[in-house]
Order: structure tokens, then C-alpha cells, then sequence
């Protein structure tokens, strides 16, 4: 390759680093820290081999196998916990890898080709192709220190049957897995003439993968090879050890990257290789209101996440038929059921799945509002308000266009589920019990929204609060009771005092409190936003 | 009368730096308020306090006689106004966010719109990401014209507009005022300022330094001439009054302060007159004598940069 293409690469490299270092630490801290603390506590968890077996039992049901990947063979569970480990945490431990190199590799590609830095930068002594690959050079880093941190932590937590290979190996499929989400992210780039458009490319293509993988890994073998999360879950990773998905991710990657520098190098700064369309030359009556407009701004994101979580809930749905019948089969898992009480696997499983599904839902949620902190910073809220809109209207049809989002996120999850159980299941469960189970989650999603409209009305420099606190709800459900948090710990999580349907009662109180709660937050950030300093 | 806009010992700070040190300003109506400054003067911020934008830390704000903080929504019926840099969504059309922003304020007029696309040149199916900054620009001027507004505030509004663009912007704030609407005008061009001005503010470091007509500006000021005489004239830059000599082709270009005007002229014609020239001190004049001021100030004063 020619020299002078990268000349100043080095440079750049630290500038990006320097650009992210409080997140990427944050990130760091986040994945190597839970990854650890869940490896050291599961060796108390399941002690007898009964335990264990019951443990393989529900792992391998098929929802399970869905949701998580394939895992390992029942007696593999008895010979080591990393077993149990890796099979419960690892993909979605490379999901979070994931998300965190397409947030890395769209902000330092687009966004700051957006934003004219990268045009001040070309204009320097520097190569054509050095932003990117800088870009590059530190997502590889960050995922090499991932790599290393997790593989010579666990290796240190000296847990039986984790050896030194096996544990590099770990994390090196975190690592790996996050590489190549990076590369393609890099590739949309260059397709995409926008950093919205690169990262909704990027997170399509991580959840078609996971989509891929999941129905793969239900049913067919072969097109789960097809899905890079595919192999992640395919490495029999603290057993046998296989390197080849480790290899082959790698190779991906570097095609991918190939491409993505070629594109780079032929393209003008600034535009995409996708085909633009020609534009109206004036506008239709609806996004002449406020609402109008600001969710105009939005379609893409909701329609694009509407779908995402219809299809999430949909593969889902598809695996509790699998699963009744795989209950069915199985006789020690019925006496276990038994134990639980009037409600079937299925339903215990729905509650589990809308836990998770709530949360996965916040995020699009939270996402509308700080949307209107990027309109401030890039100097559009002042079309507002230098005409005679108010802040109340502004900010109000925010928070409305959040709220009717959070209905609309758990009503296509809630369709897309019972659709596909209907045609899969012999007794499928009913429409009202599962749009039950999952709207239950609606007040949680406005205390996420309380919480953000209240820092954003306050203090918009610190809105990335909210992902810490989101962070600690995804944490506190996912792994709190493996982690052994004390109740008021785990309470903390607005996620976790909703009643779970079906199964729990419900509590008109604690709703009605947490309803209170998230009106009061919107109250004060109201009055925030109406009191503080517009930007721009 | 009320005055439009009256703003008495305003103050704002950011945190501990203070961005605007007691501004006092008058807006008559039917005016043209020009405002300029150097960069990081305050313009912006004055502006964006005017605009409900802004608290402002002490002092008072009104226009049309209300507060410019409290009654925000209110005032804003009546106000057009178009930044710096219009930062637009990338993601609509040109001639979608015109018809937004008309909307916005709820009194635009669809013949001016189309007659003002027309005459600024603009093409309104692309998307805004596709414009160029004076495209966009225009975007923000057409949507500001096309509005019925009593009060126009423009802060840089010609930044990246071509000649030919800005001459039908001048043309524009004309025909506003012959409407008899008013008009505040933040510029860095000075010979736009003074061609469309009648008052002018300056203000450096959050503070007005100077308030009035061109003409009582330039009355406190020098004026520029240039002069050839038969005999040679003695090296006169030590003279009381007179600034910046210089000599080329036997003439000799400087600047006296008015006061010493008359006493500078009966000293050249001694030496008999062949050509004589004055022309008034330019903005760009003025202006730049209060920045060496400040600047030598600052030297002098031993405070350092
Ligand atoms: N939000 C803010 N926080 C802190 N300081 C600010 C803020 N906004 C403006 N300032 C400071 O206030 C001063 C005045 O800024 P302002 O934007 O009003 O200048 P201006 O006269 O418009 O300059 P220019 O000609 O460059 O547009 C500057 O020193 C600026 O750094
Ligand atoms: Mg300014």
C-alpha cells in the first residue's frame, strides 16, 4: 500500500483514544468487571450434581438455546462451572462488546466526518485513508485489552477447570466478536452518508445475526455458521478449546476492513455509496406541527426498532412451542415444575423474556429524548425558539412521542410473540396474558423517561447518567440474583419492583407508586428545562 | 412611544466569566440597529437573551415593551430571526423546513415564500445535508422574509452568501423597513452595516463602548486626506492630531482627528495646495481604532493578554 495513504495515522490514533477515553474506560470497567464477578460467584452456586444436571435441564430448552446459544452437553456441565459460565454469559457478553465497538467505530467514522472534523484533519499533512484506519487501530485495541484483561483475569480467579488457554480463549471471542462488529460498522460507513444511518445499519446487521443465529441454533445447524454470533457460541469454549471460530471471525473481519478502506479511498468526503432521493419542494400539513416534526425527525429510529422488537419478540414466541414439547419429553423437569406452582414453563419463561425485552425497549425510549439534547448542541432547538414555541410544547412533545413509543415497543413485542406461539404452539397462551405481561412494564419505561427528562432539564451535560443507571438495571436483572445483591440493591432497578406477569400478583400500590414517581420526575425537569440556559 | 427594544444594565455571566458587562441599548421602531464587535465580543449572546434564549444574570430586557425572558412565546410572534450558521435537519428538504418554520410562527405568506425562493435562487427539493452553507443560509433568510414579523434579528446573516446574494439580502431589509418594521443587524461587514444602519453599537469585551449615528461617530473621529503641495511639506507627523503618514508618489495619505482639522489645513496650504482629498473615516475606520485602543490598553496596563 502506498505510504503516504496512512501518513499521520499514529497521530490520529491517540486523538481518537483521547476523544473517548472516559467512555471506553467505562465500557472496560463495565464488561471485564461483570464478567468477572459473575465467573467468581457461580462456583457457589450449583453445588451437588443434581443441581447441576437441573441447571443443563432448563439451559438446554430450546428457549434457552435461543436465547443464549447451544451450549454443551449435559454431563460438560458437570466437569467445570465455566460451563454453566460461558453458557449463560458469553453471548450476551459479546453483544455488549459489540455495541460497544459499533458505538466507538460510528462516532469516530461518521459522526466526525459529520461534524467537519474530519475536513479540517484532511486538510492537514495526513493520508486519505489515516482517519479510518486509526479508527481501526484503536477499536482493535480496545478489543485486545478486552481479549487480554478477561482472559488473564479469569484465568487468576483460579476456578477448577478454567486453564490459561481456555480462559484467553474466552476473551478472545468477546474480543474477536467485537472486531468484527467494529469492521462492519466501519464498511455501513462508507455506505451511509450519515452517523444515524451507520449505526442503525450496524445494529440491524448485529441483530439479524442474532436472529440468525438464534432460529439456527433451534433448529438448523448449518445457517447458524452463518451468523459471526454463530460461532462465537461455537467454540466449546473451557472443554475442548476450539480456535477455529476465533480464526475465522478474524479473517472476517480483515476482508470486511478491506473493503471498508477500499470504499474509503474512492469516496468523496462527505457523501455514501447508498442512492439519495430526490426531496418534495414543500412540506405535507403534519410535520408543520411540533409533534409532526419532531417525530418525523424520529420515524426511522421507531419504525426500525418497532420492527427489531416485533422480530425479537416473534423468534421468541417461535421457540415456546420447541419448548412445551421438550417439557413434555422430559419428566424431571416436570416434577421440578410441579414444585413452582399452577404456572407452566411457558409462562415462567414469558415473564423471564419480558423482563429483558422491557429493558431492550428502554432504549429507544430514552434515546427519543436525549435526541433533543443532539438538537440542542448542533443549534436546532433555537428554530423553536426564536419563533413563538415554548419549551413546555418542546420538550412535551418529547416526552409524548416517548411515551407513545414505550406503548408501541411492548404492543409489537407483545404481537409478535403471541403470533408466533399461535402458529407453533398446540395450547397456545392467550393475547391478553401476554400484552398483560408485557405493558405491566409501562410505568418502569416512564420513570426512564422521568429520570432523563429531569437530568436533561437540569444538567444536559451529564444525560449519560441515564446509561449508567440503565447499565445497573440491565445488570441487576440479568445477573443480580447470581451476584447476590440484597434486596434494596436490586429495588434500586425500577425493573425490579414490577410485578412480573403472570405469576406475581399485581401490586396496584407499587404501581401507583412508580407511576407517582415518574410524573414527579417529569415535574421537576420540566420546571429544569424551563429555568436553565438554551445552548443553541 | 415605546421603544421596541429597551435593555438597561444587562448583565450575564457563565458561570464565573462574565460574557456581557452592564449593556445598555435602544431599539426606536422603524429602525436599523447595526451591532458589531470583534469575535467573542458578546454579539451572539446579546441576541440569545434577547431571544428568551438566555437568562439574564441581572439588568432588564423588554421588547414590544414585555420581558424578553417571560414573555418569550409571546414576543416571538412578532420576531423573525436567522442565525450565524443555520444548522437544519439533514433529513428534510429545503422547501420542507421553510414551510415549517412558517408555520411555526403561524403568519407566513405562501406568494413571498415562492417569491422569495425565486429571487434568492434556491433550489427546494434538495435535502438540507446536500446544501452548501450559503444555501442553507438562504433557507433561514427566505423563512425570516417570508414571515410577517414586526422585528427582525439577523446575527451574521450574510456569512457564506455570494455578492449577488448579499446585495438581495440588502435589498430585502430595505423594503422591511420602508414597511416601517424594525431591524437589529450583527455583522462583521462593515460597509453592509453602514450602508443599511442608521444606529450602531459596538461593543468589545461584553461592554458598548460606542452608541449612535454613523455621522456622530464620525464626528468624534478623524477624518482621512490626502494632499499634494507645490513646495514639499515638512515632516509633519509630529503634529498634534494627525495619524498613520504616508507618503507615495509625492502625495501624502493621513488621518486628523476633527478637532485639529482646521489647524492641519491652514498649516498645509502654506505650502500651496495642488490637490486635496478627504473622505469621511469608514466603519472599518472607527472600528478598528477602538480595537488598537483596547489592544494598547491592554499592553500599557501591564494586565498582559
Ligand atoms: N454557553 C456559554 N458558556 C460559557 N461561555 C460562553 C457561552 N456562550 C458564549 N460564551 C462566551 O461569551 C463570549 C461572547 O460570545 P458570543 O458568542 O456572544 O460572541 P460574538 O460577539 O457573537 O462573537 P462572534 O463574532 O465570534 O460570533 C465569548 O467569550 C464566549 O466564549
Ligand atoms: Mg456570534
Amino acid at each position: 500500500m502506498n505510504l503516504t495513504l496512512i501518513k499521520g495515522t499514529g497521530q490520529l490514533v491517540k486523538i481518537i483514544i483521547r476523544q473517548h477515553r472516559f467512555q471506553l474506560i467505562a465500557w472496560l470497567i463495565g464488561i471485564v468487571g461483570v464478567s468477572l464477578a459473575v465467573a467468581s460467584s457461580y462456583q457457589s452456586i450449583y453445588q451437588t450434581a443434581n443441581d447441576k444436571t437441573a441447571f443443563a435441564l432448563t439451559m438446554q430448552n430450546p428457549a434457552m438455546v435461543a436465547m443464549l446459544g447451544p451450549g454443551y452437553d449435559a454431563k460438560e456441565y458437570l466437569v467445570t462451572v465455566g460451563t454453566q459460565f460461558a453458557h449463560e454469559m458469553l453471548l450476551f457478553s459479546v453483544i455488549a462488546v459489540a455495541i460497544m465497538s459499533i458505538l466507538l467505530v460510528g462516532s469516530s467514522t461518521r459522526t466526525d466526518e459529520e461534524t467537519g472534523r474530519i475536513e479540517v484533519i484532511r486538510s492537514l499533512p495526513v493520508g486519505r485513508l489515516s482517519y479510518l484506519a486509526a479508527c481501526i487501530i484503536v477499536v482493535g485495541f480496545v478489543n485486545l485489552i478486552i481479549t487480554l484483561l478477561i482472559g488473564v483475569g479469569l484465568r487468576l480467579l483460579n476456578i477448577e477447570g478454567i486453564t490459561f488457554e481456555s480462559s484467553i480463549l474466552y476473551g478472545a471471542i468477546l474480543g474477536t466478536g467485537g472486531f468484527i462488529f467494529g469492521s462492519i460498522t466501519a464498511f455501513f460507513a462508507q455506505l451511509s452518508d450519515t452517523s444515524r444511518g451507520t449505526k442503525g445499519l450496524a445494529f440491524g446487521a448485529l441483530i439479524i445475526a442474532y436472529l440468525i443465529r438464534a432460529v439456527g441454533d433451534v433448529g438448523n445447524e448449518q445457517l447458524a455458521l452463518i451468523s459471526p454470533l454463530g460461532w462465537s457460541v461455537r467454540t466449546d469454549v473451557f472443554i475442548e478449546n476450539y480456535w477455529w471460530p476465533i480464526n475465522i471471525s478474524i479473517l472476517l473481519s480483515g476482508v470486511v476492513l478491506i473493503f471498508a478502506l477500499y470504499l474509503n479511498s474512492i469516496r468523496d468526503i462527505d457523501s455514501g455509496f447508498l442512492p439519495k432521493r430526490k426531496g418534495k419542494t414543500s412540506a405535507s400539513p403534519y410535520i408543520m406541527t411540533t409533534f409532526g416534526l419532531i417525530y418525523l425527525i424520529q420515524r426511522t429510529k421507531i419504525v426500525a426498532w418497532s420492527i427489531g422488537i416485533f422480530a425479537l419478540g416473534a423468534a421468541f414466541g417461535a421457540v415456546l412451542g420447541d419448548m412445551e414439547k421438550y417439557f413434555a419429553d422430559n419428566e424431571f423437569v416436570q416434577m421440578m415444575l410441579s414444585q413452582v406452582g399452577d404456572f407452566s414453563i411457558t409462562e415462567q419463561f414469558l415473564t423471564m423474556l419480558m423482563g429483558i425485552m422491557s429493558l431492550i425497549s428502554a432504549i429507544p425510549v430514552i434515546m427519543t429524548i436525549l435526541k433533543l439534547k443532539s438538537e440542542e448542541i448542533h443549534n436546532r432547538t433555537e428554530h423553536f425558539y426564536s419563533r413563538s414555541i415554548s419549551r413546555n410544547q418542546v420538550l412535551g412533545s418529547y416526552t409524548l412521542l416517548a411515551i407513545v413509543e414505550s406503548i408501541i415497543y411492548l404492543m409489537v413485542l407483545a404481537l409478535g410473540l403471541w403470533l408466533a406461539a399461535l402458529t407453533m404452539m398446540d395450547d397456545p397462551i392467550s393475547f391478553g396474558t401476554v400484552v398483560q405481561s408485557a405493558l405491566i412494564y409501562l410505568p418502569a419505561l416512564w420513570v426512564m423517561i422521568g429520570i432523563t427528562v429531569l437530568i436533561f432539564g437540569f444538567v444536559p451535560k451529564i444525560t449519560s447518567v441515564i446509561w449508567l443507571y440503565y447499565a445497573f438495571c440491565y445488570v441487576v436483572a440479568y445477573v443480580g440474583g447470581m451476584l447476590k445483591f440484597p434486596d434494596w440493591m436490586k429495588n434500586v432497578s425500577v425493573f425490579e419492583v414490577i410485578p412480573k406477569l403472570p405469576g406475581e400478583e399485581i401490586n396496584v400500590i407499587v404501581l401507583v407508586l412508580v407511576l407517582a414517581i415518574s410524573i414527579v420526575l417529569l415535574f421537576i425537569g420540566f420546571f429544569g428545562y424551563k429555568k436553565r440556559d438554551i445552548v443553541g | 412611544m415605546v421603544n421596541l427594544v429597551e435593555v438597561k444594565g444587562l448583565t450575564k455571566k457563565f458561570g464565573k466569566f462574565t460574557a456581557l458587562n452592564n449593556i445598555q441599548m435602544t431599539i426606536n421602531e422603524g429602525e436599523i440597529y447595526g451591532f458589531i464587535g470583534p469575535n467573542g465580543a458578546g454579539k451572539s449572546t446579546t441576541i440569545r437573551i434577547l431571544l428568551g434564549m438566555l437568562k439574564a444574570t441581572s439588568g432588564e430586557v423588554k421588547i414590544f415593551g414585555k420581558d424578553a425572558w417571560k414573555d418569550a412565546v409571546e414576543i416571538h410572534k412578532q420576531i423573525a430571526y436567522v442565525p450565524g450558521d443555520a444548522n437544519l435537519w439533514p433529513n428534510l428538504t429545503g422547501g420542507e423546513v421553510i414551510d415549517i418554520f412558517l408555520k411555526m410562527r403561524g403568519n407566513g405568506n405562501k406568494n413571498r415564500r415562492d417569491e422569495l425562493i425565486e429571487r434568492f435562487n434556491l433550489d427546494p427539493s434538495k435535502k438540507c445535508r446536500a446544501y452548501s452553507k450559503g444555501n442553507r443560509q438562504k433557507i433561514a433568510l427566505i423563512s425570516a422574509f417570508a414571515s410577517e414579523a414586526q422585528f427582525y434579528i439577523f446575527d451574521e446573516p450574510t456569512s457564506g452568501l455570494d455578492p449577488l446574494m448579499e446585495r438581495t439580502f440588502q435589498q430585502c431589509v430595505l423594503e422591511v423597513k420602508n414597511e416601517g418594521k424594525s431591524v437589529l443587524l450583527s455583522s462583521h461587514i462593515l460597509s453592509e452595516v453602514e450602508k443599511l444602519c442608521e444606529k450602531i453599537s459596538i461593543i468589545r469585551e461584553g461592554k458598548i463602548i460606542e452608541t449612535g449615528t454613523l455621522s456622530e461617530m464620525r464626528h468624534l473621529t478623524r477624518t482621512n486626506l490626502i494632499v499634494k503641495t507645490i513646495k514639499p511639506l515638512p515632516p509633519f507627523e509630529t503634529k498634534q492630531g494627525v495619524h498613520n503618514v504616508n507618503y507615495e508618489n509625492g502625495e501624502i495619505s493621513f488621518q486628523v482627528d476633527s478637532e485639529e482639522l482646521d489647524s492641519i489645513i491652514k498649516f498645509i496650504s502654506e505650502f500651496g495646495i495642488q490637490k486635496l482629498e478627504s473622505s469621511p473615516p469608514t466603519l472599518e475606520d472607527l472600528f478598528l481604532r477602538h480595537y488598537e485602543n483596547a489592544k494598547s490598553i491592554a499592553s500599557n496596563g501591564g494586565k498582559g493578554q
